[in-house]
């Protein structure tokens, strides 16, 4: 579903910021862009939205979009979860801009959790909201040292970690916001998405910013960047893998959710990318347990 | 302790800011951004800016209206060679302090490519704050998507493979400069260059080989 | 049987529409007016203020109405519309020398000059339910009739701050830079602008003190009194009244009074330190808050003390001396912020951590028959 451009509310400026935010946010962008994988501080403001909310998210899309966008956002790959509801909302009221539930009509794609299954194109920019920039924080909490690690690109505490669980578990034991290597250089956390869309960052088409509003930090992947998920030689880096396909399109490729359907045990999996699962529909693909059942 | 700064009134004659302030510099900003994001694609700023917009000599409309989108009081400007009509007109539109140094910019116009001080003169910023440094507005006589003689093959973050590019009018020793600065990342400078309407970046992550 | 999760927008109308009724409660009962509330629970007013870091009793009244009496939520409110505001000035520094006092108390002297003043303070009442309060009706005659003698009464003769008598004997450290501040050019830092910074100056360890919330700062407070950071406090003095705003427009050259703010102050002297240079003196804390907020600018300086550690040379051994650890967390807004996210869907990294957890389960299980066979 695709609602054109409206009028905005007049009590704000467009997209809420004003103008200086907006030119400092900008100026982060840039040189996020310039230094690929690079957390640049920002000053962060306050947003009618609360910190873990998607705050860094909504700065950087109210800072670079414009009349002549079109506006997607998603929460779990699901346009119609609440907050991804209340995110698009906001910048149809404060932006008047057009918005959308179809991942190839978007210019902009405002993202928690979740990568689309479609490929994303070069003129597509994809903003992640980020609760933790840091992918050093649990092995280090203070901030002085990290900054050290970086400037160093002294990742050993990382790679001792991950051999640490092949040790006791005989795999890594993360299984989202799996750190990744950009451009064979910085160490960065790609949000909490599942580790299994962490290979469609790598070359992606479209521009990757990253917004994390509570930490203060903006990051950024330019378009086709190597972006590499750490792993060793003998534990080469896998995704995840279900055994089953989407209920209601029969997909057996996309990430599926989990259902449960009652108490005693019963569960399908369904996409967590509504608009792929509903593309699919459309072209006729149907899955064991489809959607006129649960109507 | 600091002082308020209140707008006072254009002086006469002094030339306009862009038409849009708003969406205007939105527009700006989005080239700027798809320019630095894909280094050495050319961005045309004409329809965006309007046959009305006119910086004073020497500027260029595509430096002017990269300045007008992100300079503020929040960033030191450096002018190398804009004479005293453009220094007049960006600190009027964007009441950005003058530095007293190159290396103390975080933003430096440079109205002639062909006389660019070294590279080396402005802030790559540290290994821990590389996004502490400048920011290179360079005007150039030309910028031209060909390949051949004269042209750089680029590649790095943001290119597809290769891209090529070539530069009109730019001071001889700037690929070795440029060369220099890819190789100390993090640290570094960015450029964008600007020739007439029409913006292209070089981030301190493309690589630069001259053909 | 599986029904997709629709109708988000139609929840989210829903969710608005319940939280006006109970906002509301029972219409028969009259409606709160914003100065009943400015008037009537002043301190709360002051409390959101303070950490909502904008000075705007008519707001913090409407924050409070609006968020039913849930404090940290109406400072959320006020700091989302304090950042949508221009900055026309800065002002010069506040002089709290020349506040007009209404409460002033000193515990590191029995008498001094310009006196003891204490205020309308809870501090000597009997914290028994006032029963009468709880009737309605008219006005009830206060029964204690105020004595002109000191305490009430705005004072407004010269009242010197303690830490200054001490300060002319050089028996306390100087403040670099508060009574200096005017004649110096460095702009204060603005965490509001800029993100922190590590090492943190101390004027942005201030101000975010001053913002922190009031419960955590309390605590910390609380905890170098325990022994977690120990720095022998005195209440050198504590100061609440009006002071004046200024701010110098450039064309002016000269400052100009904006208005009077009602503030808080308390100077902590705190243990003695000494060097090869410096004769042995009294180190200090301080805090500042606006409104009548007493309890924290008591923890403020505590804090502040605290966190003066790295400078004075002392071990960093308790939390409450440990600048990232502080600033990082006292901010209630962002706290609160996190904290609840975790209420937002996480069902695709749960997901993840359902397939990672089942996979590992199985391969322990097969590891189990095999050493078994």
């Amino acid at each position: 579903m695709t609602v054109p451009a409206t009028t905005q509310d007049s009590g704000y400026n467009f997209a809420y910021l004003d103008e200086q935010t907006k030119r400092m946010i900008r100026r982060a962008i840039l040189k996020a862009v310039a230094i690929p994988g690079h957390q640049v501080p920002f000053g962060s403001r306050e947003m009618p939205l609360p910190y873990g909310w998607g705050t860094g998210g909504i700065q950087v899309t109210a800072s670079i979009i414009g009349l002549a966008d079109v506006l997607k956002v998603i929460d779990q790959g699901a346009d119609d979860t609440t907050n991804a509801v209340s995110i698009r909302r906001f910048f149809a009221r404060t932006a008047g801009i057009a918005t959308t539930e179809k991942t190839e009509d978007a210019t902009v794609i405002q993202t928690r959790h979740r990568i689309p299954e479609m490929d994303l194109r070069d003129d597509q920019v994809i903003v992640y909201q980020v609760p933790i920039p840091e992918p050093l924080r649990w092995l280090e909490a203070r901030e002085t040292e990290t900054r050290k690690m970086h400037g160093l690109a002294d990742y050993g505490v990382m790679h001792v970690k991950l051999y640490e669980d092949i040790a006791k578990y005989g795999h890594i034991e993360t299984s989202y916001d799996y750190p990744v290597l950009i451009n064979g250089r910085y160490l960065m956390s790609p949000s909490p998405i599942p580790k299994f869309d962490n290979p469609k960052m790598h070359e992606m088409g479209a521009l990757q910013l990253f917004g994390a509003g509570r930490e203060k930090r903006i990051y950024a992947i330019p378009p086709y960047t190597r972006v590499e998920s750490l792993d060793f030689e003998d534990h080469p880096f896998q995704v995840q893998t279900w055994g089953a396909v989407c209920a209601i399109c029969g997909d057996g490729e996309s990430f599926l959710d989990e259902v449960i359907t009652d108490d005693t045990g019963g569960s399908m999996f369904v996409c967590s990318d509504t608009d792929h699962c509903g593309r699919r529909v459309a072209a006729g693909h149907k899955g064991p347990g489809g959607p006129e059942e649960g109507e | 302790m600091t002082t308020v700064r209140y707008a006072t009134a254009p002086g006469a004659g002094l030339a306009l800011g862009l038409k849009d302030p708003v969406h205007g510099a939105q527009t700006v900003f989005r080239a700027v951004l798809r320019a630095m994001s894909r280094p050495g694609e050319i961005q045309d700023l004409t329809m965006a800016l309007g046959p009305t917009f006119a910086p004073p000599h020497p500027l260029v409309p595509a430096a002017a209206a990269v300045c007008l989108a992100l300079l503020d009081l929040d960033t030191r400007l450096w002018i190398d060679g804009g004479g005293d009509g453009a220094a007049a007109y960006l600190r009027f539109h964007t009441g950005a302090p003058i530095a007293d140094a190159p290396d103390e910019a975080d933003f430096a116009v440079i109205a002639d490519g062909a006389m660019i001080p070294r590279l080396d003169a402005f802030s790559p910023g540290t290994d821990e704050l590389p996004e502490r440094s400048a920011t290179l507005i360079v005007q150039v006589a030309g910028l031209n998507s060909r390949t051949g003689e004269g042209a750089w093959r680029l590649s790095g973050p943001g290119i597809d493979g290769t891209a090529d590019l070539a530069i009109g009018g730019l001071r001889d020793g700037m690929a070795e400069e440029l060369a220099v600065n890819f190789r100390r990342f993090p640290r570094g400078v960015d450029l964008i260059l600007c020739a007439g309407a029409r913006v292209a970046a070089l981030p301190r992550t493309t690589k630069v080989e001259a053909l | 049987m599986y029904v997709a999760v629709k109708g988000g927008e139609k929840a989210i109308d829903n969710a608005h529409a319940l939280l006006a009724e109970e906002r509301r409660g029972d219409t028969d009962v009259p409606e709160l007016s914003l100065d009943q509330i400015k008037g009537q629970m002043g301190l709360a007013v002051d409390r959101v203020m303070g950490e909502g870091s904008l000075y705007d009793p008519d707001l913090g009244a409407l924050a409070i109405k609006q968020a039913m009496g849930d404090l940290v939520e109406a400072v959320f409110l006020l700091r989302a519309y304090r950042t949508t505001l221009p900055r026309f000035a800065v002002s010069t520094p506040v002089d709290t020398a020349a506040m007009t006092i209404r409460r002033r108390i000193s515990a590191t002297f029995k008498d001094l000059p310009g006196g003891q003043v204490l205020g309308p303070t809870f501090d000597y009442t009997h914290r028994l339910l006032d029963f009468a309060l709880a009737e309605d009706g008219p006005e009830r005659k206060e029964s204690a009739e105020k004595t002109d003698e000191g305490d009430g009464a705005a004072m407004t003769g010269p009242m010197p701050r303690v830490t200054d008598l001490l300060g002319r004997e050089g028996l306390v450290e100087r403040e670099t830079g508060s009574e200096a501040a005017t004649a110096t050019d460095a702009p204060a830092a603005d965490l509001t602008r800029e993100p922190l910074g590590f090492p943190a100056g101390r004027d942005v360890r201030l101000q975010n003190l001053a913002r922190a919330d009031e419960g955590f700062l309390l605590a910390l407070g609380y905890s170098t009194q325990r022994g977690y950071g120990r720095t022998h406090p005195f209440a050198g003095e504590i100061r609440m009244g009006e002071v004046a705003v200024e701010i110098v427009p450039e064309e002016l050259g000269f400052a100009i009074e904006i208005g009077d703010i009602t503030v808080t102050e308390c100077q902590m002297i705190n243990q003695f330190a000494g060097s090869a240079t410096e004769p042995p003196q009294f180190t200090r804390g301080y805090g500042l808050v606006f409104g009548r907020s007493e309890r924290k600018s008591m923890s403020m300086a505590l804090v502040d003390r605290s966190l003066r550690a790295r400078e004075l040379g002392e071990d960093i051994v308790a939390p409450a001396q440990d600048e990232e650890f502080v600033l990082y967390h006292s901010d209630n807004v962002e706290a609160q912020g996190f904290v609840q996210h975790l209420k937002l869907p996480h069902y695709v990294d749960f997901q993840s951590e359902l397939v990672l957890v089942r996979a590992l389960r199985e391969e322990a299980e097969a590891r189990r028959r095999e050493a078994a066979e």
